[in-house]
């Protein structure tokens, strides 16, 4: 078997551990030092959200998956790996640790009212049950079942979805399901602009 | 891409134009390096702007932006005098042999045969070949033919089933002279005169690339490598054909180190239009069904093509199978409710019959019809295109739903720059913000470029109480669902019968869904050929199983193969490359069927060899009677090349279209040079048509367009390395990069005003004014555009007013997109955010 960069690490750490007991070189104990910082870690295979190359990204949490533990992110790196990027990552792709630790992140659901002037906060339940009433009232008033000429149509011209560029594929397929099902037209993506 | 990221260090040629792949693919890129240093590639960057692709590029053309056709189709003239193309490939995979029908008629006044001037369409009728075999010789015959024809009634438009074809390519109307007459009008002369980039340097850049096809010589390939500086233009459908047509004159199509390849510009679009994320398709790029195929049956017939090709010749057609695709995907859609009595629920489908696009939905909510909008991050507002025409539709909509990551610009376009407390009272829209979760948070799988569908774990659960995308739109379904079932309402029945058996409903686990994606059968079925039996219940290996009785189940007909009973293909990592090319046939999973490479059948000559041996990607083993390979072939795998199959096994023809038939584009066969809408010259081929006839404008007092003695400008957008949209403005390290907008000024431009770098400036279009700082540059240089001295200026469009800066008060907060007109490409409905007209003033 070919030894991976991760395996070499692993080696390159035991024999560090090794010299360090039988001598003060203090190179191979800085090495070990830094291997320990991921060496606690989870190592998750994502891949870069930006553009369209897809470079491999390790993502590295500590926490070991238990339930009641939410793992926190320490480091991001490029994927060795990855037969395209090879490891490397471009300005955007290594400021991920920063998106996914940005206190700039929107983290409750909020609604601005008719004519407000600011956010208020909403509770989920509030939120999809309004959401879900005004896509059925909007939906049910502006169904078409047939044209002018008479042929079936089932169409909802009142409602659009515009979806973006890092959706999954499931997530889009699911967009497809739900919103044709409900007969949507103005269905579009990213992916046109 | 028709081939793929790594496959680019196979190139010998590389033409980069409408994309700088240094600045925004930079990972990718160092496959065009790599072909440098160890091909000695050589690479011809064409950009309005001198850019870090530029800058490794062995020659550079700086070109007007929107004036690629004229600069390709100069290509295409030059290819054809000095006899650099690729004969043998020419007549045998591409209908240059095919005879047109009599009554087609070139653009030499900007209008194909069959214009509506009152419509604005194009009645295509004459796009289209003859009927009658082999003319091979026998131009005379061919006349009598036409003529004789003249006196029946007009047949339908459909293609002909046994195409006249002339393989000495001399018959006047056979596709290769037509297309040498469509291109001799585009000589050095004039495509200086259009372009602005001077005749020498022209004939250099001609010189250079077609050097691949020297003295006939077939075993260098060349690629074409572009991203949205070829799309967004008001016939960007036709710059990126044109393209194709020379990848196809000189048989680079199909082979390493060739083809036509779109970097697309985010880490998904490729596969949200796999999925069908727009109007006018359903997975796997089938048809949205119209009003008129009232039944499935009429549908179908529509849609499946009928080979069409000279009788001698064999075509794998292999969208024949379309029935199969599209009734495996009903029965996903609609499991036990889609049955052969009622036509596999065909009637739950909306009917598309007009555009709905883009530009359509903010200006169909600008008028009133479009009542309520959910965006997924997506931020409508900051894309534009003419952000403010979609600020004062979304204040006309009764409700908004955004899930977003970040406070975005569209969730809050009632407080944008310029709306004051009291308007926004007076801004009755409802608008619901979602907190939702970002990439490292989410499974699934992503389609990058290369068409690699590859699939990612999630790492930690969403911050705070933000959920997760799938589990939002779940919830909102069910919830309407719901309400259907308690009330009733208006047809109910696909929200009732749409699956949603996910184990979760309310959390679809997204392996469930591209499972369900992948296909399954829903009975026993035994292939006939080798007896292999897939039981009911099982997953799919393939999309070559799949049935139109309603045995089968497929979301997505061109991913079947992806997560099949061997496991998710899509999460494989094997790192070997046995061929050396680059094909990592273990690594993910790439649609069609796990091929790299697309049509790599014409990597080989007609008799099955490679035309490169040290890059052999598949070939016939005449001992086995198969196709075989490095690569999965593209191609049916039994077919004795002396049965003479096309290699482009999707088309009807079996071969590649240098002139694309009734059916495939709106606006013309061939691809025709048009300026932009706004443009500071009158089209030099033909004035009185400047514009793409078919490109229609909208009628709010927001769809200003601008004349060059107001605006002499020519303004393109473009892209950071150090910014990713409008997503890194919220990243402190993103931001500290790139702090604040600036806009990219010649430095003649920038004299002649008496700008200094970094002074703050105004660009004004019809539209509106955008102000940033003054990037005063050598990277733009003043060009003669038709004897007139014309400046392009440049500008990114990251910012805009919700992000780290904006927040802070730091710049002006206008979005870029305030600037670009909302008109759009005929086919790919794809707006023009390039080559708008601008002017520039002192702020």
């Amino acid at each position: 078997m070919e030894t991976t960069r991760r395996d070499f690490f692993k080696i390159a750490a035991v024999g560090g551990a090794a010299a360090t007991v039988f001598g003060f070189d203090l190179k191979p104990a800085y090495a070990q030092l830094k291997e320990l910082k991921i060496a606690r870690a989870t190592e998750t295979r994502s891949t870069c959200p930006y553009c369209a190359v897809g470079c491999g990204v390790l993502i590295y949490t500590l926490g070991d998956r238990a339930k009641n533990v939410t793992p926190q992110v320490i480091h991001v790196e490029g994927d060795p790996d990855h037969p395209t990027n090879r490891g490397t990552l471009c300005p955007k792709g290594s400021s991920l640790e920063q998106d996914m630790l940005n206190s700039r992140r929107l983290i409750k659901p909020q609604v601005r009212r008719p004519g407000g002037t600011d956010w208020e906060d909403i509770s989920w339940d509030d939120a999809l049950n309004e959401i879900a009433r005004w896509t059925k009232k909007t939906r049910d008033e502006n169904f078409v079942e047939k044209d002018a000429a008479g042929q079936t149509v089932n169409r909802c011209e009142g409602i659009s979805f515009i979806g973006g560029c890092t959706d999954t594929n499931e997530f889009n397929y699911l967009v497809v399901k739900a919103m044709r099902s409900l007969g949507l037209v103005y269905l579009e993506n990213q992916a046109r602009v | 891409m028709t081939n793929g990221w790594i496959d680019i260090k196979n190139t010998d040629m590389m033409l980069v134009m409408g994309g700088n792949p240094a600045e925004n693919h930079p990972c990718g890129f160092k496959w065009a390096m790599e072909a440098k240093r160890n091909r000695n590639a050589k690479l011809i960057s064409v950009d309005p702007r001198f850019t870090r692709t530029s800058a490794t590029a062995d020659l550079f053309c700086q070109i007007r932006a929107g004036t690629d056709i004229a600069f390709l189709g100069g290509l295409i003239r030059y290819a054809i005098e000095n006899s650099r193309i690729a004969r043998d490939y020419l007549i045998n995979y591409t209908n240059a042999a095919f005879i047109v029908k009599d009554g087609f008629k070139l653009p030499e006044d900007g209008l194909y045969s069959g214009f509506d001037s009152a419509a604005g369409t194009y009645d295509k009728s004459t796009w289209n070949y003859e009927q009658g075999g082999d003319m091979s010789g026998k131009a005379a015959e061919a006349a009598a033919h036409a003529n004789a024809a003249h006196a029946n009634p007009p047949a339908p438009p459909l293609l002909p089933t046994n195409v006249a074809y002339d393989l000495t390519l001399e018959h006047p109307r056979c596709v290769f002279q037509l297309l040498r007459r469509q291109y001799s009008r585009y000589t050095p002369e004039t495509v200086e005169r259009i372009t602005g980039i001077p005749k020498d340097q022209l004939l250099k850049a001609y010189e250079m690339f077609t050097s691949v096809r020297k003295d006939g010589e077939m075993k260098k390939a060349a690629t074409i490598i572009y991203a949205v500086g070829w799309t967004q233009h008001t016939f960007g459908t036709q710059i990126i054909r044109t393209a194709a047509m020379i990848q196809l004159l000189l048989g680079n199509m199909g082979r390493a180190g060739g083809g036509v390849n779109a970097l697309r510009g985010h880490s998904n679009i490729q596969g949200a239009t796999d999925m069908a994320g727009l109007y006018d398709s359903l997975p796997g790029y089938l048809k949205t069904p119209l009003p008129t195929d009232t039944d499935l049956a009429t549908y179908l017939k529509r849609v499946t093509p009928t080979a069409s090709k000279p009788n001698q010749w064999d075509s794998f057609n292999y969208y024949s199978n379309t029935p199969k695709f599209f009734v495996s995907l009903l029965k996903s859609l609609y499991g036990d409710a889609a049955t052969k009595q009622n036509n596999f629920a065909y009637d739950y489908l909306p009917k598309v019959d007009r555009d709905y696009s883009w530009t359509h939905i903010w200006d169909d909510m600008y008028h009133g019809k479009v009542k309520g909008m959910m965006a997924f991050g997506m931020n409508g507002v900051m894309i534009g295109p003419d952000t403010n025409k979609n600020i004062e539709a979304l204040k006309r909509a009764d409700w908004l739903v955004v899930g977003e990551i970040y406070p975005d610009e569209t969730s809050e376009f009632w407080r944008a720059p310029g709306i004051s407390a009291d308007e926004q009272k007076n801004i009755r829209t409802t608008v619901y913000r979602l907190p939702c979760a970002g990439f490292a948070e989410k499974d699934g799988s992503m389609t990058n470029s290369a068409r690699w569908v590859t699939w990612k774990h999630a790492a930690v659960p969403p911050p705070g109480d933000a959920r997760l995308d799938q589990d939002i739109l779940a919830q909102i379904f069910l919830r309407v669902r719901d309400l259907y079932r308690r009330e009733g309402g208006r047809f109910p029945d696909p929200i009732l019968d749409v699956t949603w058996a996910y184990a979760d409903a309310s959390h679809p686990s997204l392996s469930q869904v591209a499972m369900e994606i992948n296909g399954k059968a829903l009975a026993d079925l035994t292939d006939p050929a080798t007896g292999q039996v897939i039981k009911a219940g099982q997953q799919l290996p393939g999309f070559a199983w799949l049935k139109d009785d309603g045995t089968t189940s497929c979301g997505n007909w061109i991913y079947s193969g992806s997560w099949t009973e061997a496991g998710p293909q899509i999460q494989r990592r094997g790192t070997e490359d046995p061929s050396g090319l680059g094909i990592y046939p273990n690594w993910s999973w790439s649609w069609p069927a796990n091929r790299r490479v697309l049509y790599n059948r014409a990597s080989c000559d007609p008799v099955g060899k490679p035309w490169d041996p040290d890059r052999k990607q598949v070939w016939w083993n005449e001992g086995t009677g198969k196709w075989v390979g490095n690569d999965v072939p593209d191609f049916k795998a039994d077919s004795h090349p002396k049965d003479h199959m096309g290699p482009f096994i999707m088309l009807p023809e079996g071969v590649g279209r240098l002139f694309a038939p009734i059916g495939v584009l709106a606006d013309g066969p061939f691809p025709e040079h048009y300026e932009p809408i706004e443009s500071p010259i009158k089209n030099p081929l033909h004035p009185d048509q400047s514009n793409n006839p078919l490109v229609k404008k909208f009628k709010t007092p927001y769809d200003k367009f601008g004349t060059p003695e107001e605006y002499s400008i020519v303004c393109t957008t473009y892209r950071l390395t150090e910014q990713y949209h409008y997503w890194t403005k919220n990243n402190p390290m993103n931001v500290q990069l790139i702090p604040e907008p600036f806009v990219e000024i010649p430095v003649e431009l920038a004299d002649e005003k008496g700008i200094r770098g970094s002074e703050m400036i105004k660009v004004t279009s019809a539209r509106g004014t955008y102000i940033a700082k003054a990037f005063v540059t050598k990277r733009l240089k003043p060009m003669i555009i038709d004897g007139k001295k014309v400046y392009q200026i440049g500008l990114p469009i990251h910012q805009g007013f919700r992000g780290i800066q904006e927040d802070e008060g730091k710049d002006a907060r206008t979005p870029a997109n305030l600037l670009t007109p909302a008109v759009s490409d005929p086919n790919a409905h794809t707006p023009e955010s390039k080559g708008f007209l601008v002017k520039v003033e002192k702020a």
